[in-house]
């Protein structure tokens, strides 16, 4: 085979942003694409979450520290948006292992638990916020 | 696939890592979501969050190796997870896929050892 046919062969398998931009999702699929972007996320704060836990068990005064350090806005932008991971991640895992007992893998119950995990994941990550923010 | 035997049994391809570690991430995953709700009940039904109250769970030798078991899980389900990440979107260059892979692997030891030094410093 000469190096030119070669080339113009279709390769499979490597999907580009491009390609996927198009697809029109079902909600399951959307769900998919949350849990592996919240687990991203959260392997991205994984030091974050480790500086915060050493400043709070370190000594009182570290524990204050971390308190002011925690009430300033950016921080608390990054404590909602590792809360919404975790909720998000969380629920979204159970319903990936009761899926993986073939527990509702039929279209309509795949829909109707996206549909659960969204309306656990985000009134929780709303009530986060309002903690975080203030509002009681 | 009969090419893919030696004989009638002997399948050659694939390490067989997928199985094991699909299963991993499903064990850890449990192991988290256990601790969670210890975690959450510890929370809501000890004090107020105070230093003494948050400083005094960690005090606790049962709850250090907890975490700690917890800590590794989380590593190990995150490593499973970003390499699932890297395989699927580094797929041009496997040099590229191989430095991320290996950065994350010292990365997350790293995570461990601060992990570690967090929960049994004097």
């Amino acid at each position: 085979m000469s190096e030119s046919t070669k080339k113009a062969k279709p390769q499979f398998g490597r999907m580009r942003l491009v390609d996927a931009l198009s697809y029109r999702l079902p909600l399951a699929g959307y769900i998919s694409i949350l849990h592996r972007a919240s687990g991203g996320l959260m392997f991205v704060l994984i030091p974050f979450v480790l500086y915060l836990l050493d400043k709070s068990l370190l000594s009182e005064d570290t524990f204050a520290y971390m308190k002011g350090f925690t009430s300033h806005w950016f921080t608390k932008l990054l404590i909602l948006g590792l809360a919404w991971s975790f909720l998000h991640h969380f629920c979204a895992g159970i319903r990936h292992l009761f899926m993986d007992l073939h527990i509702g893998l039929e279209k309509d119950s795949a829909r109707k638990s996206s549909v659960g995990v969204l309306a656990i994941s985000l009134p929780l990550t709303l009530l986060v916020a309002l903690k975080l923010f203030g509002a009681f | 696939m009969a090419n893919n035997h030696i004989g009638t049994r002997r399948l050659v391809v694939g390490a067989h890592y997928g199985m094991r570690d699909w299963l991993a991430q499903r064990v850890t995953a449990i192991v988290m979501a256990i601790y969670t709700v210890i975690l959450l009940l510890c929370f809501l039904t000890g004090s107020a969050f105070s230093y003494e109250g948050w400083a005094g769970l960690f005090a606790q030798q049962w709850f250090k190796i907890s975490t700690f078991v917890v800590f590794v899980a989380l590593f190990y389900h995150a490593w499973v997870g970003m390499r699932d990440i890297w395989m699927d979107y580094v797929t041009k260059s496997v040099a590229a896929r191989l430095i991320l892979q290996v950065a994350t692997l010292l990365w997350l030891i790293g995570c461990a050892g601060w992990a570690v030094q967090i929960l049994w410093r004097a």
